[in-house]
């Protein structure tokens, strides 16, 4: 229990790094230099092998006493190896934090004995030789011994270990809370758990494997990007091969390692170096936000979502309608109303119920009366009548919506006054829900339950529109309430009396027309459409089927996030493009330094290019070198932290980037390039 | 008289804008299938094309099909353009008797005129038959132009349908080029040359007395209806060997001016027709613009490398420091800068001075053009093909920066098209780089130069940077015409030609199959001035870091060396 809350402590503080995380990433940068690891990241490779020829030509050169120039031939072959270390940095340190949390979570996946049920007899066994569809039964104090659903009983069960949510939750057989996940522990009761996940393929496992980037696979976006790094190596590597017959042909020749450092200078190390770190750091955002992206490839989508299904009840309005007004029918004085009203909800605990309560008491100074003293006998809702009430010594007070007591006025032989439709029509109009008040086969009024818009939530939608996203609230409302709280919430758009099959329209309609869908949902019905939509963002309340369906899993269930999960998903491509255009930009200055320097003895006046005014030509191919390589350490906090990311339209998002990491990267190396020159001139190296 | 010049650089710059604007809009009518004024006659002229060839016009080609159909043609017309010059000496139209060309000379011709890059290892006047020149050559400057013409019309196919598979059908392509925009512009253009003195004669030679009593041979030729597709199709390949220097050529400074904006015509009017056919004119003007700036630039530079001149001239106080020689000395220093950059901008190729004596940084400009893939208005189709693939590198790479996976006209630009927009640059470039250094490096390659140091490196280099831009233009100092320069050269010719022409109909075809999502205040929007700026510094970046070492090598040290007293 101990490991479990500081595994939750720790999900909370999963922000900066200790100094001990620091270590072991410079520690996990050497096993990375293994050829066979490297080859997924080509553009290093060719760093790797660049070095490693240089390094040969350095011991060649020492075993015949060919010391010429060997000096520089040194640094130059060192700094390749840091180049190559960094860039093994940035993703060691990227991978840190989730390795820190796959071995909490690995804890708490230790060997428990579970109870399998085979026919009437139970039997121990360890939790591994489970396979699906054995049941087993848990109780009290017991773990959970893998994915399964509840076949029988209820039970509140511990699952901090998954959510870093300490509070308890309820699970019970059928309906959308049955899934259990194995790891976490019943507190309370007993559950018969039907498996429905061999070892190894657990949610646990799963998220282990995610958090450690194991099954990291490479997006299709970054797939693209790598194909264009290839590409550019392959050019700059020709630019630097033919190099060295132009310059015979000009009568001088470059040596091999000048060659190889201006090639290393000019291929995109930078992103190279930083591509997976970014990648990684991308869903380790979203962990962050206790969300847990099932691949890269779906926080990739969620930036190109530019359609957001969003669930009415949690997302947009506070979970709860409150009543707000009674509205009396002709000729009925409000307090007689309030009293009915509240008589009615007295024994009803949901919270409109209890809102109805405190408003008769807040307005007509009604206190609460106890109902066993009125002897009165509680009528709950029922699917049936659709209504509820209360009798007691003669009265018989009804609440309900406009038909199920206009149905049961004209069971009593009476009838709905056209008055009271009128006002409860026009409550409705408001976005909000009439609740008929009746009382011995009178109609008394109306009570105004009313949908509570969240605050603020107006100007996220406004946020969103101006990022280019388009809102959609779902909600079983009848299209004029829907259409009244999403007036009133800047909702762009609404889907009314929605169910599965219309909200599963709904996503392909606008697939077709080419958009890019989010929406989250936790029943075994909306799981169709988790499937469906671009991105799926299921509960982790929800039920297997709903979290099989979706591509992302809300640890905290909170709807309200799908918007975060779009930001994320922006800022990573934001990081990814911005990187890379600063890469590619930075080769113009180190062409200054390098190109003047190789042929400064055939053509001093190419000397002309040094704009730099570098100390020598040593000097000029070391600083080149240099920079290129402490450039991925500078940037490895902005890869992790992502680029700041406003809600602007793309517009100017794209010329705020385009000045600061474009134009910064045609400027800033030659700074840079300038003062490690100055710096290696003060410590006499070159 | 700077002034003067100015003004009519910029006069040009209108004139050909407001020209190609109209162009632009005839030529999307024509491939989109809509009435055109000249449908009453030229409609049934291709409904009987196609009852004789059996080409069924409503036929849809995928890009596969449409790839197999260009090639086919095109190898056809280089192996029957190659027999053709062998065997000139034996077919008629031959009043000269020049006898068959040599092989490889005849090879290097054939894929160099198939290619629309129309290099000349020859002096038209005294190695072609009237026969060749028009039977086979100016068949291949119609042939070549509309093959890169009907290419660049299935890329915007592919750019514009949504989840199609077909890219439509070259043969109908090819044809409505040649009817509806070559020949007509062709008939136009050959009238008007004439009626300026440029010669049309089917006669052998004239031979004439000079004054001091030599006999002296006046080669003359069809060559007023050359010379119109030779500009209109940015084939370059002049009847002369002087080219667009020559008074037969070029004979007034109005058909200096018509030969100027032939170049430009049709590659300019293809970036109207594209915004036209993509439904939104701003994409074609964001490309224009790029494409203007570039131009803007380059022809700035150029010119006024050549106003300054040469330092060591002025040096002399014999003349202006303004070098002429090689120069159009007819119309100016302007007119030699502005030929020069509109025709290497353009992939054509043809010459009015020699850019052997261009100063150090206009041959720089000419050779950066070509090596940046001919896509400053380029050559007709493939200059705004091959501008389009650096759009879709530009959006992919700056796209990103949005905050969406890239995408261009609502289409995501994903590995496959990456994968081939890298291939189309990287070809050009490696056979420029690759061939260029080997020439450097060995006997065959240099034995060929004229002028020793840094300006022989410059010949080199242009040579197979024109060849692989499909340019034609030479530096004219290099004596192509040896077995190594001419295979060399025709390889390069070929790769340059169709290692970008077909990885962009792949490109068509992974396009047209994608569905397109619509634009909205979060798409990178490829519009507007501030795209123009972005796109262009993407292909000077890529471009210049290509080829930087290379040129700092060549032009560029000679430039420096220039200013420093040193000449070659």
């Amino acid at each position: 229990m101990a490991e479990l809350q500081e595994l939750a402590l720790k999900q909370q503080h999963r922000g900066g790094f200790s100094g001990q995380m620091l270590w072991q990433a410079i520690l996990a940068s050497f096993p990375k230099l293994n050829p066979a690891t490297l080859w997924r990241n080509p553009v290093m490779l060719v760093v790797e092998v660049g070095a490693a020829l240089i390094t040969f030509f350095i011991i060649r050169d020492l075993a015949i006493g060919h010391a010429a120039s060997i000096w520089l031939n040194i640094q130059i072959a060192v700094w390749l190896w840091i180049t190559v270390l960094f860039a093994n940095f940035a993703e060691a340190v990227a991978e840190g934090r989730g390795k820190a949390q796959a071995d909490a979570l690995r804890r708490t996946r230790s060997e428990t004995i579970a109870t399998r049920l085979v026919g009437d007899r139970r039997e121990k066994v360890p939790a591994s030789s489970l396979r699906k569809g054995d049941v087993v039964y848990v109780e009290a104090g017991e773990y959970i011994p893998g994915d399964g659903e509840i076949i029988e009983g209820i039970a509140s069960v511990d699952e901090s270990a998954i959510t870093g949510e300490s509070a308890p939750v309820i699970r019970e057989s059928g309906g959308d809370r049955s899934a259990v996940t194995g790891g976490t522990k019943v507190l309370s009761d007993w559950i018969k758990v039907k498996i429905t996940a061999n070892p190894g393929e657990t949610f646990l496992d799963r998220m282990i494997q995610l958090v450690e980037g194991a099954r990291r696979k490479k997006t299709p976006n970054e797939v693209a990007l790598i194909i264009l790094l290839i590409g550019l190596t392959i050019i700059f590597l020709l630019a630097c091969a033919t190099l060295e017959p132009f310059a015979i042909y000009s009568g001088s020749s470059v040596s091999i390692p000048i060659l190889l450092a201006l090639l290393v200078c000019l291929i995109p190390t930078t992103i190279g170096g930083l591509l997976s770190a970014i990648g990684i750091a991308g869903m380790d955002r979203m962990l962050k936000r206790n969300m847990l992206a099932m691949s890269g490839r779906a926080v990739e989508a969620a930036g190109d979502v530019d359609v957001l299904l969003l669930d009415k009840t949690g997302t947009i309005t506070l979970g709860n309608r409150m009543a707000t007004e009674f509205a009396p029918a002709p000729g009925v004085p409000v307090e007689r109303l309030a009293d009915a009203a509240q008589l009615s909800s007295l024994a009803d605990e949901t919270p409109e119920g209890r809102s109805i309560v405190v408003l008769a008491k807040n307005e007509y100074h009604l206190r609460q009366r106890d109902l066993a003293g009125l002897k009165a006998t509680f009528v709950p809702f029922s699917a049936m009548t659709r209504m509820s009430g209360v009798d007691m010594e003669g009265r018989e007070i009804r609440k309900g919506a406009i038909d199920a007591i206009e149905a049961y006025l004209i069971g009593k032989g009476g009838a709905l006054s056209p008055e009271i439709k009128a006002i409860a029509v026009g409550i409705s109009k408001q976005g909000s829900t009439p609740l008929l008040v009746a009382e011995n086969g009178q109609a008394l009024g109306v009570i105004h339950l009313k949908d509570i818009v969240k605050g603020g939530i107006k100007e996220r939608f406004a946020e969103l529109r101006r990022m280019g996203i388009k809102t959609i609230m779902i909600t079983g409302d009848n299209p004029i309430t829907a259409a009244a709280i999403a007036a009133e919430s800047g909702v762009d758009d609404f889907l009314a009396e929605a169910n599965p099959e219309t909200k599963l329209k709904l996503i392909r309609e606008y697939q077709d027309q080419g958009h890019l869908v989010a929406m989250t949902g936790d029943g075994t019905n909306d799981a169709p459409a988790l499937a469906q939509a671009d991105v799926g963002v299921a509960m982790h309340t929800g039920t297997q089927a709903a979290k099989e369906a979706g591509n992302m899993v809300d640890l905290d269930s909170n709807p309200t996030k799908l918007m975060e999960v779009v930001e994320i998903g922006k800022q990573l491509l934001i990081t990814r493009g911005s990187l890379t255009t600063f890469s590619i930009a930075n080769d113009v200055a180190k062409y200054f330094a390098i190109i003047p320097a190789m042929f400064t003895v055939t053509y001093p006046e190419l000397g002309q290019l040094n704009i730099m005014r570098l100390a020598t030509p040593q000097s000029a191919i070391l600083s080149a070198v240099i920079f290129n390589a402490l450039i991925i350490v500078a940037l490895v906090p902005l890869a992790l932290k992502g680029v700041a990311y406003r809600p602007l339209g793309a517009n100017a998002i794209l010329k705020r980037n385009m000045l600061i990491y474009g134009v910064g990267g045609l400027i800033v190396p030659f700074i840079g390039i300038k003062l490690i020159d100055m710096i290696l001139v003060l410590l006499h190296v070159a | 008289m700077k002034s003067m010049d100015l003004l009519q650089l910029g006069f040009f710059i209108i004139l050909f804008l407001l020209l190609a604007w109209p162009l632009g809009r005839y030529m999307a009518k024509v491939y989109r299938g809509q009435r055109t004024w000249l449908d009453p006659v030229l409609n049934p002229l291709e409904r009987l094309f196609y009852k004789i060839s059996g080409v069924d016009p409503d036929h849809e080609m995928g890009w596969w099909e449409y790839t197999v159909a260009v090639m086919a043609l095109n190898i056809l017309g280089i192996v029957l353009l190659f027999l053709m010059q062998l065997a000139q000496g034996h077919l008629p139209f031959n009043p000269q008797h020049f006898p068959g060309v040599k092989w490889d000379l005849a090879l290097n011709t054939a894929v160099s005129f198939v290619t629309n890059t129309n290099w000349q290892n020859y002096g038209g006047e005294s190695a072609m038959s009237y026969l060749t020149q028009m039977a086979g050559l100016t068949v291949q400057n119609f042939l070549s132009a509309a093959t890169a013409m009907a290419v660049l019309i299935a890329l915007i196919r592919g750019l514009v349908r949504r989840q199609a598979n077909s890219i439509g059908n070259f043969w109908v392509d090819l044809t409505r080029t040649v009817l509806w925009i070559l020949l007509p512009l062709s008939i136009i253009f050959a009238l008007l040359f004439a009626s300026q003195g440029v010669i049309q004669t089917l006669h052998p030679y004239v031979t004439a007395q000079t004054l001091e009593g030599a006999q002296q041979t006046i080669a003359v030729g069809p060559v007023a209806s050359q010379e119109a597709i030779k500009m209109l199709g940015s084939n370059g390949g002049g009847f002369f060997n002087a080219n667009s220097a020559h008074p037969f050529e070029n004979s007034t400074p109005l058909t200096n001016l018509l030969t100027m904006l032939l170049i430009m015509l049709i590659p300019a009017g293809l970036v109207f027709t594209y915004g036209h056919m993509v439904d939104d004119r701003r994409q074609g003007h964001a490309v224009l613009g790029a494409m203007l700036i570039m131009f803007v630039i380059f022809l700035g530079i150029s010119y006024w490398s050549e106003a300054t001149g040469n330092p060591l001239i002025s040096a002399l106080h014999v003349s202006s420091p303004t070098a002429m020689e090689g120069k159009e000395v007819r119309f100016g220093i302007a007119n030699s800068a502005l030929f020069a950059t509109a025709t290497t901008a353009v992939a054509n190729g043809a010459v009015n001075a020699m850019h052997d004596s261009l100063t150090p940084l206009s041959g720089f400009i000419a050779m950066l053009q070509i090596k940046l893939g001919e896509v400053v208005f380029g050559g007709v189709g493939c200059g705004l093909y091959g501008m389009l693939v650096f759009v879709l590198l530009t959006v992919f790479i700056i796209g990103l920066m949005v905050g969406r996976t890239p995408e261009y006209l609502g289409k995501k630009i994903e590995s496959m098209e990456i994968k081939m927009g890298i291939l189309a640059i990287l070809l050009p470039s490696a056979c420029i780089l690759i061939g260029a250094a080997t020439a450097s490096v060995t006997k065959a390659g240099t034995s060929s130069i004229l002028n020793p140091g840094p300006h022989g490196l410059s010949e080199i280099l242009y040579a197979f940077a024109s060849a692989a831009g499909n340019n034609g233009s030479a530096f004219a100092g290099l004596n192509g015409n040896t077995l190594f320069y001419n295979l060399g050269l025709a390889f390069n010719m070929f790769v340059g030609r169709f290692g970008v022409l077909i990885p962009v109909l792949v490109i068509a075809g992974t396009m047209v199959r994608k569905k397109s999502i619509p634009a909205g205040p979060g798409t990178f929007q490829t519009i507007g001035p501030f795209f123009a700026v972005v796109l262009a510094s993407v292909v000077l970046i890529v471009g210049a870091l290509t080829f930087f070492p290379a040129l700092a090598l060549g032009p560029l040290v000679e430039h420096l060396l220039m200013w420093s007293g040193k000449v070659f």
